[in-house]
């Protein structure tokens, strides 16, 4: 086989081993929606963080707008500390509130932002106040049980 | 009693004198390669034969596997109904481990064999000695473009053979079983990384590729000169370069996928 022949299918080869790369990179990959634009810091303090995860979502009326970066826990005050890494298009306003919250019965946990009415927004670096902690199943469940039987006690 | 004591110790060390050889001999394709680089139309030549000519094989198999991934994801996920996660399972398996292993086994197999056999021939009948007569460094000339094709072509084979993968795993799990097809690729593409999973696929096919175009080399240029020796020196590429390709995989999983 002559020489252009062999640089044409190698060429062909390559072209092709790029776009199965590519392919694997945005259809299959989720290159496309991370976007490596600017992100700004947040901070946030939980009582209990369940399962959450580092690189969970940071989720604002359903839309990701952030994901976690690092989790650390504050052995001063007991608390676990959650840095996030929110899309620096979007300012939220200081009196938002961080839930940690569970996608499906047994889902992954993500964190929503319920946004406030304060004219002032965070700013990088900065600590939400007001957070709620991850709903424990076990711990639902048995205050349920437990209310049930005091109920039940009651009348009696 | 004492011969087979001595049996032992003889074959460990021509095992370890071997080792020592290899190592010194992956120095010295590496340091010789910048001619391959330079005369580059050698390189290309062994990227046709050892990555082209595996295309077929790559992509016929990873389409099957896909295929055969979906049909059973799905068997095992509809019993948690959970069918819809069926695009994660096929993409994450195919991308993290099967891909890469996989195009890499068949790889040692399709391209690593003819290479040992090519270079143990030009050995056997002193083509290899006739280069060095001719202040030819045969390491230059023959065994550093192939370390280099096979090099190149390793990690775009396994990305073919997961691209295809995950095709068949989309033919198989949406076109014939009917999952949802917005469902299949988005929760895909909610939970493939790809730094953490497709990026960290590339590097081991990378670094297939080295184990197995080393081992293919080395073997070819160590075996014996003769019809015996050059056969069983393909032999022993793909089997050496198959189980360093599951060790090394392990390895590589355990650095890379720890669990966060």
């Amino acid at each position: 086989m002559s020489r252009t022949t062999i640089d044409l299918w190698v060429g062909f080869f390559v072209a092709i081993g790029i776009a199965a790369l590519l392919f694997l990179a945005l259809k299959v990959g989720n290159l496309s929606s991370t976007s490596s634009g600017e992100t700004y810091a947040l901070q946030a303090r939980f009582d209990n963080i369940g399962g959450l995860k580092v690189r969970a979502a940071v989720k604002s009326a359903g839309v990701v707008v952030g994901r976690v970066s690092e989790i650390n826990f504050d052995p001063e005050a007991y608390m676990a500390v959650v840095s996030m890494k929110v899309d620096g298009r979007y300012k939220f306003p200081k009196d938002t509130f961080a839930t940690i919250n569970t996608s499906g019965l047994l889902g992954e946990q993500y964190i929503g932002f319920e946004v406030g009415g304060d004219a002032e927004m965070l700013k990088a670096g900065e600590v939400i106040k007001k957070t709620q902690s991850a709903v424990v199943l076990e711990k639902l469940i048995s205050q349920f049980m437990f209310s049930k039987a005091a109920e039940s006690d009651g009348p009696k | 009693m004492l011969e087979i004591i001595r049996r032992l110790g003889r074959q460990i060390t021509n095992r370890l004198w071997r080792l020592g050889f290899a190592s010194r001999f992956f120095l010295a394709i590496i340091l010789h390669s910048g001619t391959s680089l330079r005369r580059l139309n050698l390189t290309l030549r062994e990227i046709y034969f050892t990555g082209v000519l595996s295309l077929i094989i790559i992509l016929v198999s990873g389409l099957f596997v896909g295929m055969v991934l979906g049909l059973q994801g799905y068997d095992t996920l509809q019993r948690y109904g959970s069918s819809e996660a069926l695009g994660v399972l096929v993409a994450l398996s195919l991308v993290r481990e099967l891909g890469p292993v996989v195009a890499a086994l068949l790889f040692a197999s399709r391209a690593g064999s003819a290479i040992t056999a090519e270079i143990g021939l030009m050995k056997a009948t002193e083509q290899l000695s006739a280069m060095e007569m001719m202040a030819v460094d045969p390491i230059a000339r023959v065994v550093a473009p192939r370390f280099w094709g096979g090099v190149i072509s390793m990690p775009f084979l396994a990305a073919l053979f997961s691209a295809m993968g995950v095709f068949g795993g989309y033919l198989v799990g949406v076109q014939l079983i009917g999952v949802d097809e917005g469902s299949f690729w988005a929760q895909m593409q909610a939970s493939v990384d790809v730094r953490e999973d497709v990026l960290n696929g590339v590097i081991k096919s990378f670094v297939f590729g080295v184990i197995v175009s080393w081992v293919a080399v080395f073997e070819g240029y160590d075996a014996e000169p003769t019809a015996e020796g050059v056969s069983g020196a393909t032999t022993r590429t793909v089997v050496t370069s198959s189980l360093a390709i599951l060790a090394a995989d392990f390895v590589l999983t355990a650095l890379m996928f720890r669990g966060t």
